[in-house]
């Protein structure tokens, strides 16, 4: 296989686990809420759907149960930051430790045992197409769906009236109390939705990708999910391009060093993460004067309005 | 092992440390013994206490340490073990240690790289406990109750390398590893130069994860070299089993590393360097509970290997590939390994440039080969320094 089809058809596999998360912080975000524990989210769905698909032995019943988990764990954010009107920074970090401390705990039963999980299912025709049937339709089921999942989410956020009330809540959350309309349903809603995202990644990477469960295993693709939102312009088709960008970036490093290249490994290391603040940086004007407007009172402290 | 920083990891093992410990160590009572601060060291000691950096069952190297604590549990029946999981790498392992000593532990084996300093900090403060920490060494003077130890795993990785070497239709091996640490890399050029010494035309292609464990990288790690025609995929990660199904799926051969994982590779398995600390432990509290610990070969830097007996590293059982003629090889060549002109790393030694590193006939001492810090020719890889 060529450097080129490596380098992408590996950086979609390893990109879709943070395309999911970032795709549900994206909807997050535009209702009004930052939710930094994305990350907890992605672990406590990677280890839910390896435990039940452990259990269970259908891939499935584990992506649904990752969904689950990751949901009512962002669902705890909702309600703390919503109801609570907890400080949405501290909220999210914490809830990134209980997921930590709890995935240590229930997870260690999991270390090891091998599962059933995705495997890859070429597209009939599809797949065969050159190049582009080489890096988008050999891969494995659960990746489809979130080719589905990125146009569903646009269509639901900016051609539906829920995507209307879920946008109107993070940009002008005192019109949709006018109108009455209870702005704390719809960031709980969309705080949820978004966790549920995020849990699928989890169990992308658990039960499609690495194929394992270990402790701590999301290493921080929740974080670069919450980055990559901003550098998208809160935009699912820019995220899903943005996600793809990082796991080529992560890609590439292996990819070469098979090839024989000798490059310092920690210079490879840096790539995704240069390449992203190049792009932050490139587009920073644009992000600020795009970002819902509810988010910036999140940035100035204020309490969330509504 | 080699010290793994994450500042998030400390925060949530802290609190599981102490939930650990106080779940296994309700059985004692706990009245502070300085009774016998007379005798040596650790003298007749009634517990043995054990501290680990990470989850007692990550099938990999704390699962090593567990397991030789139970060895010592039926070895010593009158002995209480003790053991504490997910102790970070700080001043918490001091703390932890010191909860030991006050159930009645007079002996100590920090199993971790970082917990070196707890461990010296812990050996002063307390003259009649034993600390024995596994894999780093003590570079001041060598207290009379403190040591390390830690076994060449490198020998059993060149023993693998036969086994690599021999089966390999590639000629491609890969290699995916973590930092490049004088372990680690001595790791991968003994197993370069044990498929050399079947197959002059291997070569080992390495890819770095710079992480210990992250199943993501590694998968990414697999795929690139798979993708590569490698046909024998190995590693030097904490956690090991997505490497490993990676090459099973993709129909390569393995070998594994810190446990026997054949059973993820029922197809593919060949052999791997896997831990049995259990002679190793087991020598070292009869020493301590005899009072002879200190002068003691424990009471030093002690590396062990074949030519020492007990190396805590051995041989995995071998998968359906691995022919007799394959095995009759390792065995000779282990047997070489247990004498004074056997190594892995006997001259010439050429690097990848093909300058002598060590010359003809030469023998390089354990304490040289734990500070390697270049590939041999035949690695295929950017050594970062």
């Amino acid at each position: 296989m060529s450097l080129i089809v490596d380098v992408l058809s590996g950086g979609v596999r390893g990109g879709t686990s943070i395309m999911y998360a970032a795709l549900g912080e994206t909807v997050s975000e535009r209702s009004g809420v930052i939710n930094l524990g994305t990350e907890g989210s992605m672990l406590v769905g990677a280890l839910g759907a390896y435990a039940i698909g452990v259990e269970t032995g259908s891939p499935w019943l584990g992506a649904i149960a990752g969904a689950v988990c990751g949901g009512l764990l962002s669902l705890l954010h909702a309600y703390l930051v919503v109801y609570r009107g907890a400080s949405q920074f501290a909220s999210g970090l914490s809830l990134l430790f209980l997921a930590l401390g709890l995935t240590s705990l229930f997870g260690a039963a999991y270390v090891g045992q091998p599962v059933v999980g995705f495997d890859q299912w070429d597209v009939p025709l599809l797949s065969s197409i050159p190049f582009v049937g080489e890096i988008l339709f050999q891969q494995d089921p659960l990746l489809y769906l979130s080719f589905a999942m990125v146009p569903l989410v646009w269509f639901v956020l900016f051609k539906t009236r829920i995507g209307l009330l879920v946008r109107t809540a993070g940009e002008r959350a005192d019109s949709l109390t006018v109108h009455g309309y209870d702005v704390r349903v719809m960031r709980t809603g969309a705080v949820t939705f978004g966790g549920m995202l995020a849990g699928l990644g989890g169990a992308h990477l658990s039960t499609a990708y690495a194929n394992a469960w270990f402790e701590n295993m999301v290493s921080g693709r929740g974080f670069i999910a919450v980055a990559l939102v901003i550098f998208a312009v809160w935009s699912p088709s820019r995220v899903m391009a943005g996600a793809y960008l990082f796991g080529c970036a992560i890609a590439l490093g292996p990819a070469l060093q098979a090839r024989g290249y000798e490059i310092n490994q920690f210079l490879l290391d840096a790539v995704p993460f240069v390449l992203t603040l190049v792009v932050l940086t490139v587009l920073g004007k644009r992000t600020l004067s795009s970002s819902p407007a509810e988010l910036k009172r999140v940035f100035e402290n204020a309490p969330p309005s509504g | 092992m080699f010290t793994r920083k994450s500042s998030v990891r400390v925060a949530v093992s802290a609190s599981v440390a102490a939930l650990v410990l106080a779940g296994c160590s309700s059985a004692t009572d706990s009245s502070s013994s300085s009774s016998e601060s007379d005798g040596a060291p650790g003298e007749g000691t009634t517990a043995v206490g054990f501290i680990m950096v990470g989850p007692k069952d990550d099938f990999g190297y704390n699962q090593a340490v567990y397991e030789g604590s139970e060895v010592i549990k039926e070895a010593f029946p009158d002995v209480e073990v003790l053991t504490a999981e997910n102790v970070p790498e700080d001043d918490t392992a001091a703390t932890t240690m010191e909860q030991m000593i006050d159930k009645g532990a007079k002996l100590i084996f920090a199993t971790s790289y970082g917990h070196l300093d707890a461990a010296l900090k812990v050996a002063e403060e307390h003259p009649d406990v034993v600390v024995v920490q596994q894999g780093n060494t003590i570079t001041t003077d060598i207290p009379d109750n403190a040591g390390t130890y830690f076994g060449t795993v490198y020998e059993p990785m060149y023993l693998a390398g036969i086994a690599a070497g021999a089966s390999t239709e590639s000629n491609k091996l890969g290699y995916v590893y973590a930092f490049p640490i004088p372990q680690t890399i001595a790791n991968i050029n003994a197993f370069e130069r044990g498929a050399q010494s079947v197959n002059p035309d291997v070569e080992t292609i390495t890819v770095s994860t710079s992480s210990w464990c992250d199943p993501g990288k590694q998968q990414a790690a697999a795929e690139s070299l798979l993708s590569q025609g490698v046909d024998v995929l190995t590693q030097h990660q904490d956690c090991t089993s997505t490497v490993i199904q990676a090459a099973e799926k993709a129909g390569a051969m393995t070998v594994g590393y810190h446990a026997d994982a054949s059973s993820l590779a029922p197809e593919g398995w060949l052999t791997g360097a896997v831990w049995d600390w259990g002679p190793l432990y087991t020598d070292i509290v009869q020493t301590v509970i005899d009072g002879d610990f200190v002068g003691s070969e424990y009471n030093d830097n002690f590396r062990v290997g074949y030519k020492t007996g007990t190396n805590p590293f051995v041989l995995a059982p071998y998968g359906p590939d691995v022919t007799d003629e394959t095995i009759a090889a390792i065995d000779e060549a282990q047997a070489l390994l247990g004498t004074d002109e056997g190594s892995p790393f006997v001259g010439p030694v050429l690097d990848q440039d093909g300058d002598t590193v060590i010359e003809d006939g030469v023998v390089p001492t354990y304490a040289e080969n734990d500070a390697m810090d270049f590939f041999v020719q035949g690695v295929v890889g950017n050594l970062a320094q």
